[in-house]
């Protein structure tokens, strides 16, 4: 296996482009990653794109080559990968996976989503077909309600509170207002998340990331190449992908997200780290409650130690790590497929120390921790400086 | 959702038929074709396994915003209900004050009409749960 970095990023805005194809997208972002990189489109030997739902989304399907092809590299092999909410975050697992290799040297991914040319509720519909549509949508379960009964399970087993799930998006919300890239750059309060209306008790809209449309992309090289080219590398220490049943209900611990510790587990055995080395975490905000989740299962606090830890401030810009501080998918904004590109992206900004107002204090090791449906699956990739 | 995916299913959303692995003994519900702990020594060795149809809440919600076929009851509860032969499943609690409602209440499953996709489309039927010794009798 070789070292693996990535050596350009590239993002769109993220919000409600109306007057934006999914293709163009994909392509402002693609372009900008190569530009970073210092890279020649020829160079690029194989293009990965993640996304969720175009087929339902936007009715196009096979949308990797429909991408390469308007980047002006239709001769090039391109694929999409689907993985729920993680595909972003897979694609990047299947494009450093063909670098490390050797199959491949100059490799772009991307992940790009168009979730806003059909309405909200069709949108929230086909976010909810990541769960089991046999045998929890259909019976009525919409894809908030099954985080909201992890959140219940989560509150009558380890005491987490509702004022808690609350402070997340506030944390979340205050990162963002340092970040320009954010769709909602702005402050919250407790108060105001927890008197916004009900979607599924006990998450209100505040506990929700938006529907977003956006793209992001990198380009990655192995390292030994790195000195070619301009982009300042950032080498992906590790990858871990894990596993989960697909209807929460058959979990014995449904406040646990099983796929996130097997993905963690591993990622850490290949990155010969642990938990405590982690000095940021992009973690999957989709909810309030899954932050919550994911500090305990990717070793941060104790298994019931998510929620005081959260309110405790240890979650916040450069205390004991910094979590989210892009502002996560709740405040940076939810592109499903492209998240998992974009939560790499602010770990290259933050290695790099170019982020700004949000920037961690001397960072080593990132984390990014994506995942797919109601935690089916999950993908954890571990950074740092390339030396 | 196509008719045939509901047509297969008829037997398990309308009379609760799970299967047993007769290799280990395991109840599962949803029917499996392969028992997910002995996998290949459980294969064509599943059979039906009727439920009794009683449990209890495991965890449960309120939906203020349900999917449009769903529209016409809200807001509803949503419960994961563990089936006393050990299995889980998602589905509707009905006639309950959501305030009275917590972890190790007793229920019962009764098959109900679910939902439409509009006024002349496929209705859904299947299970949903009210608390147990009170359905029928009001």
């Amino acid at each position: 296996m070789r070292d693996v970095v990535i050596i350009g990023i590239g993002e769109t805005e993220f919000g409600e482009l109306w007057d934006r194809s999914l293709r163009e997208i994909g392509i402002e972002a693609g372009l900008k990653a190569i530009q970073d990189a210092g890279v020649r489109g020829e160079d690029v030997e194989k293009m990965y794109i993640g996304n969720m739902s175009a087929g339902k989304l936007i009715d196009q399907e096979h949308v990797a080559p429909l991408i390469a092809d308007y980047a002006g590299l239709s001769h090039i092999p391109s694929t999409r990968i689907e993985s729920g909410g993680a595909s972003g975050g897979m694609a990047l697992s299947e494009a450093y996976k063909t670098v490390a290799s050797g199959m491949n040297d100059i490799v772009v991914v991307g992940g790009a989503e168009k979730m806003t040319d059909v309405a909200e509720e069709e949108a929230k519909k086909i976010l909810s077909s990541t769960a089991d549509q046999e045998w929890e949508t259909v019976f009525g379960a919409t894809f908030d309600s099954l985080y909201a009964m992890m959140a219940r399970y989560h509150m009558d087993e380890y005491g987490t509170t509702r004022e808690q799930l609350a402070e997340v998006a506030v944390k979340n919300h205050s990162n963002a207002s340092k970040n320009p890239s954010a769709q909602f750059p702005r402050e919250t309060s407790k108060d105001f998340v927890m008197g916004a209306p009900p979607v599924s008790d006990p998450l209100g809209m505040f506990d929700c990331a938006p529907l977003s449309d956006g793209g992001a992309a990198l380009v990655l090289c192995p390292a030994e190449r790195a000195d070619e080219f301009e982009g300042e590398p950032i080498e992906i220490v590790s990858m871990g992908e894990g596993g989960d049943t697909m209807a929460v209900h058959e979990r014995e611990d449904i406040g646990t997200l099983k796929a996130t510790k097997r993905a963690a587990k591993m990622a850490y055995e290949r990155a010969g780290i642990t938990s405590q080395d982690i000095d940021f975490a992009e973690v999957h905000d989709n909810f309030t409650i899954t932050e919550i989740m994911a500090i305990e299962d990717l070793g941060f606090f104790e298994k019931g130690e998510g929620g005081p830890a959260t309110e405790e401030g240890k979650t916040r810009l450069n205390d004991e790590i910094s979590v989210n501080t892009s502002g996560g998918l709740k405040a940076k904004g939810r592109p499903v497929g492209a998240v998992g590109i974009s939560q790499a992206i602010e770990a290259v900004q933050q290695l790099r120390e170019d982020a700004g107002d949000r920037q961690v204090e001397d960072p080593e090791y990132g984390l990014t921790h994506n995942m797919g449906g109601t935690g089916s699956s999950a993908v954890v990739h571990i950074f740092r400086r390339w030396s | 959702m196509a008719i045939p995916r509901f047509w297969r299913e008829i037997r398990q959303r309308y009379k609760g038929i799970g299967v047993e692995c007769k290799n280990c003994g395991e109840i599962y519900f949803p029917p499996r074709d392969i028992c997910p702990e002995c996998r290949r020594e459980s294969y064509k060795k599943m059979e039906d396994y009727e439920l009794k149809g009683t449990g209890e809440v495991v965890t449960y919600t309120k939906v203020h915003e349900p999917h449009p076929e769903f529209k016409d009851l809200s807001p509803y509860v949503m419960a994961i209900i563990e089936m006393d032969e050990g299995v889980r499943l998602t589905g509707h609690l009905v006639d309950v004050d959501y305030e009275q409602v917590e972890r190790g209440m007793k229920v019962e499953a009764s098959m109900r009409k679910l939902g439409e996709e509009s006024p002349e489309g496929l209705i859904y039927y299947g299970y949903k749960f009210w608390p147990l010794d009170t359905h029928g009798k009001d």
